[in-house]
């Protein structure tokens, strides 16, 4: 057993860690004031590749599979976890057409989505479920070779910036059968509505999406019909969590590089805070926490690149770091103290980012339901 | 196709410059206790060089100086773009200075047979001399242009050079093969990506040992360097606080007088 990456990990490491710093950290702040997508950061992540890293190179991308991705996601969100998460989302848009796309649809969609020509994302949630898809309303119905579909979806990542999405449906005929359809943007009878306004998380759109008599041929049908539920699921179960998992450590490094150059440079009774233990204590549990997270994050991501399916392992890993980020960014927050309220100093956009990776890709509590059921099958 | 040779150092990461440490029997840093990065300066000469193979045909080179360690900031080279990188390295290099780094340097370009353009970084983060470029071009007996600021080819094997002087610049033409140590306003170097490591796996680094040099022991590492170091300290600067109070009248015209005093207004 090896935990350590290899030479061309580390490598991976470095370059994510230098684009994220020399090409986001420019613009955390506009994303901020904003809470707008900001193209440029768009423009950087597509010239950096950083779409193209799970699609085959066959496709068009970079073959290099879920560690480097996880890797990716980790430095990215140390600088901007909006940023993290709208890239993760942008492959949890993928992942279904790799891996249930037939060749027309990978060869049509997958080269300009891991180019960022075309931006993607997947669509699940409706205001009757996330977690529960089977609640859906969104409905669709057959009409000779195509698909009709009505309803609405909602807290989509991505919603407004997408081209090209995988959207979940109900048959409307039978409440059981589910089917997963690649839709884009300029259909007629498609709109993006709402927009969100998050706590956290700014520079990375939020929002609903509605479907009016939107029309689909049936090359649009991702996968088999009536078998959609496993299609939508097997992208968030590793993909989607995975994702979280990545914006989830990268925060925690960021937490606690913060609370240590402030413990550092504070000044109190004639010393810097970081000699009194109570600091130390903070200190110790985000280190403890952030490794032990990582350990859970690069097991469960080493079984998905084997092929395994981790779902469960990264249920676990899921719950584990989007709590210990909240935990982290709260200590972080009181470690600073009076600093710890002043927009000016990072861990305010910390904690509330922090709170934004709990319930996105399912919360703590139904990655509990799964753990347990894990634990009782 | 022009044949240009990067001259890189691998450099104690300056982010974590607070946490070098000096060796204080041999005088040198402990180089050991910090991750080695490229050196700043180096990344500017590597862009230069890219740059040039992107819009004309050129072969370029990477080439070190350091202990195996070192491999990984060829690597990171090679993952930029660079085609084939050199790494020359043996214990009896241990200890250079900057006419034993040159001359093993110089020793190691003239062993790759072709260059036409040398490209140094104007210094290292951490020996910071400014010796070394001249120093090869010394070794090699061809020109050098030092704090190059500008670079354009304008004819074969001429190129226009824009170099920093003290109060000014100056504008020269130069003859290729040359040495160029270039400051940090030249370009803003590429940031190292995901493609650019995938294809460095089919990149060849070479290791080249004293043997391979044909350079006599006495010539190189601590036996090869003239320069005798008598002593080293580390540098502490503290910040003084000072609070002034009274009306903010009394406060600003204490603050001017005291700026004045300093000489700052």
């Amino acid at each position: 057993m090896d935990f350590t990456f290899t030479e061309e990990q580390e490598m991976f490491k470095k370059a994510a860690r230098e684009f994220a710093e020399i090409k986001l950290t420019p613009w955390v702040a506009e994303m901020e004031a904003t809470g707008k997508v900001c193209d440029a950061v768009v423009k950087a992540l597509a010239e950096a590749e950083m779409m193209a890293l799970t699609v085959p190179e066959e496709y068009g991308g970079l073959g290099l599979g879920y560690t480097a991705r996880m890797i990716a996601l980790e430095e990215i969100s140390r600088i901007s976890v909006a940023t993290a998460m709208m890239l993760q989302v942008f492959a949890l848009g993928i992942e279904p057409i790799v891996k249930f796309g037939n060749e027309t649809q990978k060869h049509k969609y997958l080269p300009d989505l891991a180019a960022g020509k075309r931006l993607s994302t997947t669509a699940v949630t409706e205001p009757t479920g996330g977690s529960d898809p089977t609640g859906a309303r969104t409905t669709y119905r057959k009409d000779g070779d195509h698909y009709i579909i009505n309803g609405r979806k909602c807290f989509i990542t991505n919603s407004h910036i997408a081209d090209t999405l995988t959207i979940l449906v109900k048959d409307e005929a039978d409440p059981k059968a589910f089917s997963t359809f690649i839709i884009e943007k300029d259909m007629p009878g498609f709109k993006a509505t709402h927009e969100e306004n998050k706590i956290g998380m700014r520079g990375c759109n939020t929002g609903e999406l509605s479907f009016e008599d939107l029309r689909v041929s049936k090359e649009q049908l991702l996968g088999p019909e009536g078998k959609g539920l496993r299609v939508a699921m097997a992208a968030i179960g590793d993909v989607g969590r995975g994702g979280m998992v990545g914006c989830a450590l990268g925060l925690q490094v960021a937490c606690l590089e913060a609370s240590v150059k402030f413990a550092n440079e504070r000044i109190l009774y004639g010393k810097p805070i970081s000699q009194l233990q109570s600091i130390q204590n903070k200190l110790a549990e985000m280190k403890v926490d952030l490794d032990a997270g990582r350990l859970l994050a690069y097991r469960a991501v080493s079984l998905q690149d084997k092929g395994q399916n981790a779902s469960n392992e990264f249920a676990v890993a899921k719950y584990f770091t989007t709590e210990a980020t909240q935990k982290a960014a709260k200590m972080a927050v009181d470690i600073h103290g009076g600093y710890g309220c002043m927009v000016e100093y990072p861990v305010t956009r910390y904690l509330r980012d922090a709170f934004v990776l709990g319930p996105s890709a399912g919360t703590s509590d139904i990655m509990k339901v799964i753990i347990a059921r894990w634990v009782l099958s | 196709m022009y044949h240009i040779v990067v001259c890189i150092k691998a450099v104690p990461d300056p982010k974590q410059a607070d946490q070098i440490r000096i060796d204080p029997v041999s005088k040198t840093l402990k180089r050991s206790e910090v991750p080695l990065v490229l050196n700043p300066l180096d990344k500017h000469a590597m862009e230069a060089a890219l740059h040039f193979k992107e819009t004309s045909e050129a072969f370029v080179t990477a080439i070190s100086m350091g202990p195996p360690e070192a491999g990984n900031i060829v690597k990171e080279c090679l993952a930029l773009g660079a085609d084939q990188g050199i790494l020359l390295s043996d214990r009896t290099f241990a200890g250079s200075d900057t006419y034993a780094t040159a001359l093993t340097l110089a020793r190691g370009i003239e062993k790759i047979g072709r260059y036409d353009l040398i490209l140094c970084g104007m210094a290292s983060s951490d020996g910071g001399t400014e010796w070394v470029g001249p120093q090869i071009a010394a070794f090699l007996g061809i020109p050098v242009v030092t704090m190059v600021e500008e670079l354009t080819e304008t004819g074969p094997e001429i190129w226009k050079v824009k170099a920093s002087i003290e109060n000014g610049y100056r504008l020269m033409q130069v003859k290729l093969p040359a040495i160029f140590t270039v400051t940090r306003t030249l370009n803003s170097p590429r940031v190292l990506s995901f493609s650019g490591i995938i294809k460095a796996r089919k990149k060849q680094i070479l290791c080249w040992s004293a043997s391979d040099l044909g350079a006599a022991e006495d010539t190189v590492g601590l036996l090869g360097s003239p320069t005798v170091v008598s002593t080293m300290t580390t540098r502490s600067s503290r910040r003084q606080v000072e609070i002034i109070n009274g009306t903010s009248e009394e406060k600003a015209e204490i603050l001017v007088q005291k700026l004045a005093d300093a000489g700052l207004v």
